[in-house]
């Protein structure tokens, strides 16, 4: 839900139901970084309500584009943590097998 | 120096010892670094120089360093080249990991997913046949919902309120246990929870009169096919994590007999549904001899650190001078700064972008797989909130 005007579309308020610090403080986080972004935060207006309040400001472009790239460039950021951490772990994993874990690996072109 | 500049009105972006596009190394200390002084940690929230707002731990305002002629944006590519992974350990149930060039607030979200908003099979509803133990049916139904199950809980679905139980949203398990008359005390453990693929076993009491003799019986669930006959489950019956898990003990003729329900659910609907038992992370510690320490000194710095930080190296001649050996195991006790002029010799630091990341899992899944989902988790969120704005 977007609370803004319509005659200026640089400033914004919007509701995120069912969400909380875990998104908020990324997208500030993403936001934050943009040179388009005057201003943006978040509030949580009570703790028993699912809900989480983002004002974003900008220097002109509209909020809610703003608000769309980040959220893109905060999903590009994480596929980048899923290829970097997959690639990590296979690494990790190809390491200990010719060393420590080799008697317990059956490989018939091994032995 | 850098006061004294000041006091001659130089302004600071023309600093002779300081190339434009950079920052002052005082400040640049402030902005990747956490220090630990004596008393408190401090630019832990760090000022900004150039409009003397506070910000919350890193500057990550982009305009921060401005007027320095440093962009403070972080563009894609640039944390695309300066992530990195490294797996430190890796077992059945534990790892840990450095995450490298990560934001707090992104390493937090991942964090919180972990623990609050993965999915998990975990017992919600048990039905009692017949409890003449010692301990009270609910407090016996509570501890069956804390044991972990080992179930991949992508192959189900949630159940709501108004959804039957059936193969794709619930797992059966059975638990009847007695003690004979005369023999000695038993103790009720985990294992003795067997899974029923073809679903409940205790018929529903409304169906005890108009029972047809074509059809089954009708039972508190209705499942279509049996879950052994899943490829999924085929060659991976479904068990209990741990199989040495006390529920209940025994006296003579005492006996529990009832249906364990497990359904899928979020660790921040109940922790037993969370598949860690921790996930955590701390910041990368960073120690700093600022002068040289020798001799006694040396061996009097070895003595302070509690967990071995330090260790001394012969410099020839039987010279002795302290060097940090292991700064991982560093617990920010401050130890090491304590007393005299302790705080001037020894710089106890954190690195803001450097993540010791732990996770263990309570066996669902394996941690790897559980980081990854995590992240899918944030992906999701952020579609969620784009497909909402347009």
């Amino acid at each position: 839900m977007e609370h803004g005007s319509y005659q200026d579309q640089s400033q914004a308020t919007f509701t995120f139901t069912d969400e909380d610090h875990t998104l908020a403080n990324s997208i500030r986080y993403i936001l934050n970084q943009d040179p388009r972004v005057s201003f943006v935060g978040y509030s949580i207006p009570h703790p028993s309500d699912a809900r989480v309040n983002i004002r974003v400001q900008t220097t002109g472009d509209p909020a809610r584009e703003v608000l769309k790239d980040s959220c893109e460039d905060l999903m590009h950021l994480c596929k980048h943590v899923t290829n970097t951490f997959d690639q990590a772990v296979a690494e990790f994993k190809s390491r200990p097998k010719k060393t420590v874990t080799e008697s317990m690996d059956i490989d018939p072109n091994n032995i | 120096m850098v006061s004294e500049k000041k006091s001659k009105k130089i302004p600071v972006w023309d600093l002779p010892d300081v190339p434009k596009g950079e920052l002052p190394p005082h400040i640049q200390l402030q902005r990747t670094r956490v220090s630990c002084t004596f008393d408190a940690p401090t630019h832990v929230f760090t000022y900004s120089p150039v409009s003397s707002l506070i910000f919350t731990e890193n500057i990550q305002y982009s305009g921060a360093y401005a007027a320095m002629g440093v962009d403070n944006s972080v563009r894609l590519p640039e944390f695309s080249n300066n992530f990195k992974v490294e797996v430190i350990s890796l077992t059945e149930d534990d790892m840990e990991f450095d995450m490298i060039g990560i934001d707090a607030s992104i390493a937090n979200a991942f964090r919180r997913i972990l623990i609050a908003e993965l999915p998990t099979m975990a017992i919600e509803k048990v039905f009692i046949a017949n409890n003449t133990s010692v301990i009270q049916d609910e407090v016996l139904s509570h501890r069956l919902g804390l044991v972990p199950l080992k179930v991949d809980p992508r192959h189900f679905n949630y159940m709501s309120e108004k959804d039957e139980p059936n193969e794709k949203n619930t797992v059966v398990f059975k638990l009847h246990a007695r003690c004979e008359k005369g023999g000695a005390r038993i103790k009720v453990k985990s294992n003795e929870l067997k899974w029923l693929p073809n679903g409940s076993e205790f018929k529903l009491s409304t169906e005890k009169s108009n029972q047809d003799s074509t059809s089954k019986p009708k039972t508190y669930t209705s499942f279509g096919c049996s879950q052994d006959s899943m490829p999924e489950f085929a060659n991976n019956p479904i068990a209990t994590k741990h199989g040495d898990i006390i529920l209940a003990k025994l006296g003579p003729k005492q006996e529990i007999e009832l249906e364990a329900h497990a359904v899928k659910g979020m660790g921040k609907t109940h922790a037993k549904w969370s598949p860690v038992a921790t996930a955590w992370y701390r910041m990368l510690p960073e120690i700093v001899l600022l002068e040289e320490i020798v001799e006694e000194k040396a061996e009097e710095l070895v003595k302070k650190c509690p967990v071995k930080v330090f260790d001394i190296e012969d410099i020839g001649k039987g010279r002795k001078r302290a060097t940090v050996a292991r700064p991982r195991s560093c617990t920010l006790c401050r130890e090491c700064i304590r007393g005299d002029d302790w705080e001037k010799l020894v710089a106890v630091r954190r690195v803001k972008d450097h993540f010791i990341f732990t996770i263990e899992s309570t066996g669902a899944l394996p941690p790897e797989v559980l980081f990854t989902e995590a992240v899918k988790i944030l992906e999701d969120k952020c579609e969620r909130v784009i497909s909402e704005l347009s």
